[in-house]
């Protein structure tokens, strides 16, 4: 056994902090955090020319990323909070196009996808449809080679901002509700589609966007005609470990930062106190915890080893940390700690009070905790549905 | 990165798989308490060299590594092995790590299995060292008392079993005044708290062995029986609970095997990590264990089924050496403060 990075993955995240050093700027940090967005072009297209959108793709000038090194650059990026929200979307979607999309599809958008002069936000979860994905209703019915989309989607974040909107949408009524579902690539700025800015607690945008009367060409289509599940399947299937150990990680040295700071002029640093050195190692063994469940998901997909429930556990456990630790230790830094992001007075520049909103997402985002805990008790436990 | 074992390291799981599995089946476990020393188990176990391969070639071990080691505590812990494997394990490591006559003959002994040197895991305390595991068969109980290690005899000395939740060989230890001292000073400290890492190392793979064997009889009681016509385990009640052990016992096995490794590789961060496996796998094992019972019914509160045999293990192997809160700030000290942090 071995749990250290290879040199090779420890080289990227040299590369990696390199780069953020240059390309996060503070003025870029400040800027998003404000508009709530995290996506930013001229970012994506530096992301891009390092071929770091897609880095486990072959292409002409570099080879691609081992597993391992793809695992370390997304948890830098994350830790670093860079704006990788859509470039990440649109890999989801990306990897669907790859895999089922028509040959003109992929030879339109897949080159640009890589070079982060396209993306993609994500069209899923309804007012009526989160979890339960398969029951959504926002329909598309064929007229002659169009499609005619008429609905609403929850939750499409960066929809305002990105290229397209990957969208889930009910093409039959007939048979198993997953059965009548097809995907299609939907250009933001065409006629009938529209963005509302919805506020969430984290401060970060998302929307809801409208379909009224949308006339799509067929080309558009991902996939067979009820054939979305799969494409849906395969992209979630593929995701590559959207890790949350990083968003923990962060928490924990800011306020492990805190505690060295002496309290008062010439008071005693917090850490000196065995209770705070307590806690502080509680959220440290977490961190322990969520990263090698993290780890190993991305071993597994480097040796070809078959999962069971080690992606569920993943996500379970890194979101259920932060959400657990951000409660505790924005608790353990006293009244200050409700000083907010981006109040100039708050402590660690406010991100240890923004852990604990941002946490409040995380178990719901991408498979609720619920979710998971059902796969897990399927696949690991091997309990009945 | 790499988290698969060796081939020869599958073989080493497999062969004590099957040696417990013959030699501490759930009625043996049973047949042993209220002492919790199955003789014919433990030579088993010194037939197949359990101290020896926890000494290095140059002492007369085998020289297995860590990772071995807490692969081996894992099926001990799965079997609930009525045997002071891990005691005397890091008892020989503690002696071979010490120079002069006492700890060589003594090593010798423990080696040969002419004698079983054990560990007491805390220091003694006004001259006796308490709840000592295996103190009730031990020949020779290491003891830390101040600055000074002493070689306890237990030849002669009058001991008796106490009464505990885990059916443990436990024992308080008077320290006599002609215990050998084998070490002394900061040496003898920084020896004994080297040889609590490994313990804490072991017994933490050993708690996950316990947990995941509770939480698998647990998920399988939970696809047998039913109510209402279905099965309990289609009730996310039950079902949640399980999916959270699962996740807890994986993490803390691998926790628990970086802690290993990291003895290995004579990591700095050794002491800390060890401290975090333990806490993290003791309160899992806590809670697999607990929910194990309660999952059962009224069955799991009935001494006839197994599942209580598990909690309380879980519990005893755990706090004779302290709660997980005391292991937290262990490996906390390690991480904030300077000088190894003890």
């Amino acid at each position: 056994m071995d749990f250290d990075f290879d040199p090779e993955a420890e080289a990227i995240r040299s590369e990696v902090l390199e780069f953020l050093a240059t390309e996060l700027t503070p003025e870029l940090v400040e800027h998003l955090y404000r508009t709530g967005v995290s996506h930013e072009e001229r970012f994506a297209r530096s992301l891009g020319a390092r071929r770091w959108i897609a880095p486990d793709w072959p292409s002409e000038d570099s080879a691609p990323l081992d597993p391992f090194s793809v695992h370390v650059l997304t948890d830098e990026l994350n830790k670093a909070e860079a704006p990788v929200y859509a470039t990440a979307t649109t890999m989801i979607v990306a990897r669907a196009i790859r895999a089922v999309g028509s040959e003109q599809l992929k030879a339109d958008v897949l080159p640009l996808v890589v070079t982060g002069e396209i993306t993609i936000a994500l069209g899923m979860s309804e007012p009526e449809a989160g979890s339960d994905v398969a029951s959504v209703q926002t329909r598309a019915r064929r007229e002659g080679d169009d499609w005619v989309i008429n609905g609403q989607k929850m939750f499409t974040t960066n929809g305002h901002a990105t290229n397209y909107v990957f969208l889930l949408a009910r093409t039959s009524a007939e048979g198993p509700k997953h059965k009548g579902l097809t995907t299609f690539l939907v250009p933001v700025d065409g006629p009938g589609v529209e963005a509302q800015a919805v506020y969430t607690l984290s401060g970060e945008r998302t929307n809801i966007v409208f379909y009224n009367d949308v006339h799509l060409d067929d080309r558009w289509r991902i996939g067979e005609v009820n054939g979305g599940w799969q494409a849906l399947m395969i992209s979630l299937q593929d995701e590559h470990s959207a890790g949350f150990s990083p968003h923990l990680a962060r928490l924990l040295e800011e306020t492990e930062g805190w505690a060295r700071e002496p309290r008062g002029v010439g008071g005693e640093a917090p850490i000196v106190d065995e209770a705070v050195q307590e806690r502080l190692t509680r959220c440290a063994t977490d961190l322990e915890v969520a990263q090698l469940l993290e780890v190993r998901t991305t071993w597994m997909e480097a040796n070809d080893v078959v999962p069971m429930a080690e992606g569920p556990m993943s996500k379970l456990y890194g979101t259920e940390a932060l959400v657990r630790n951000a409660e505790d230790l924005s608790e353990l830094v006293g009244p200050d700690g409700l000083r907010s992001r981006p109040d100039e007075t708050a402590l660690r520049g406010g991100r240890i009070e923004h852990a604990l909103r941002f946490s409040l997402g995380t178990t719901i985002y991408a498979g609720t905790s619920e979710i998971q805990r059902n796969i897990i008790a399927e696949r690991a436990c091997h309990l009945p549905r | 990165m790499d988290l698969s074992l060796t081939d020869e390291q599958e073989h080493l799981v497999a062969a004590f798989s099957s040696l417990l599995a013959k030699e501490s089946s759930t009625d043996r476990v049973r047949a042993a308490e209220p002492g919790g020393f199955d003789d014919a188990l433990w030579r088993s176990l010194t037939e197949v060299g359990i101290v020896a391969m926890a000494v290095t070639e140059d002492q007369g071990g085998w020289g297995a590594s860590m990772v071995d080691l807490a692969l081996v505590a894992e099926q001990l812990g799965r079997a609930m092995a009525p045997a002071p494997a891990i005691e005397a394990q890091v008892a020989a490591g503690l002696l071979s790590s010490i120079g002069g006559r006492a700890s060589r003959d003594l090593l010798h002994d423990a080696l040969s299995g002419d004698r079983i040197v054990t560990l007491a895991v805390r220091p003694a305390d006004a001259g006796v060292a308490t709840l000592v595991p295996a103190g009730t068969i031990a020949d020779v109980v290491l003891v830390l008392a101040g600055d000074r290690l002493l070689a306890v005899s237990m030849k002669g000395t009058k001991r008796r079993l106490i009464q505990n939740l885990g059916a443990m060989p436990l024992a308080d230890v008077q320290v006599g005044p002609d215990s050998i001292e084998l070490s002394a000073g900061p040496a003898a400290r920084a020896g004994y708290e080297s040889a609590i890492d490994r313990w804490l190392t072991l017994t933490s793979s050993a708690l996950v062995g316990i947990a995941s064997k509770a939480h698998e009889l647990t998920c399988s009681y939970a696809r047998d029986r039913h109510a209402w016509g279905v099965p309990i385990g289609t009730f996310q009640a039950v079902a949640h609970p399980l999916a959270d052990s699962a996740t807890a016992i994986d993490g803390a096995r691998l926790l628990s095997l970086k802690a290993a490794w990291s003895a290995d590789r004579d990591s700095p961060r050794h002491r800390e990590l060890s401290a975090m496996a333990f806490a993290y796998a003791a309160e899992s094992a806590r809670q697999a264990t607990y929910q194990g019972v309660h999952f059962h019914g009224g069955y799991g509160f009935m001494l006839e089924y197994d599942v209580q045999l598990y909690y309380r293990r879980a519990r005893a192997w755990a706090r004779v050496w302290g709660e997980p809160r005391a292991a937290f700030l262990r490996a906390a000290r390690a991480r904030y403060n300077q000088e190894g942090g003890i």
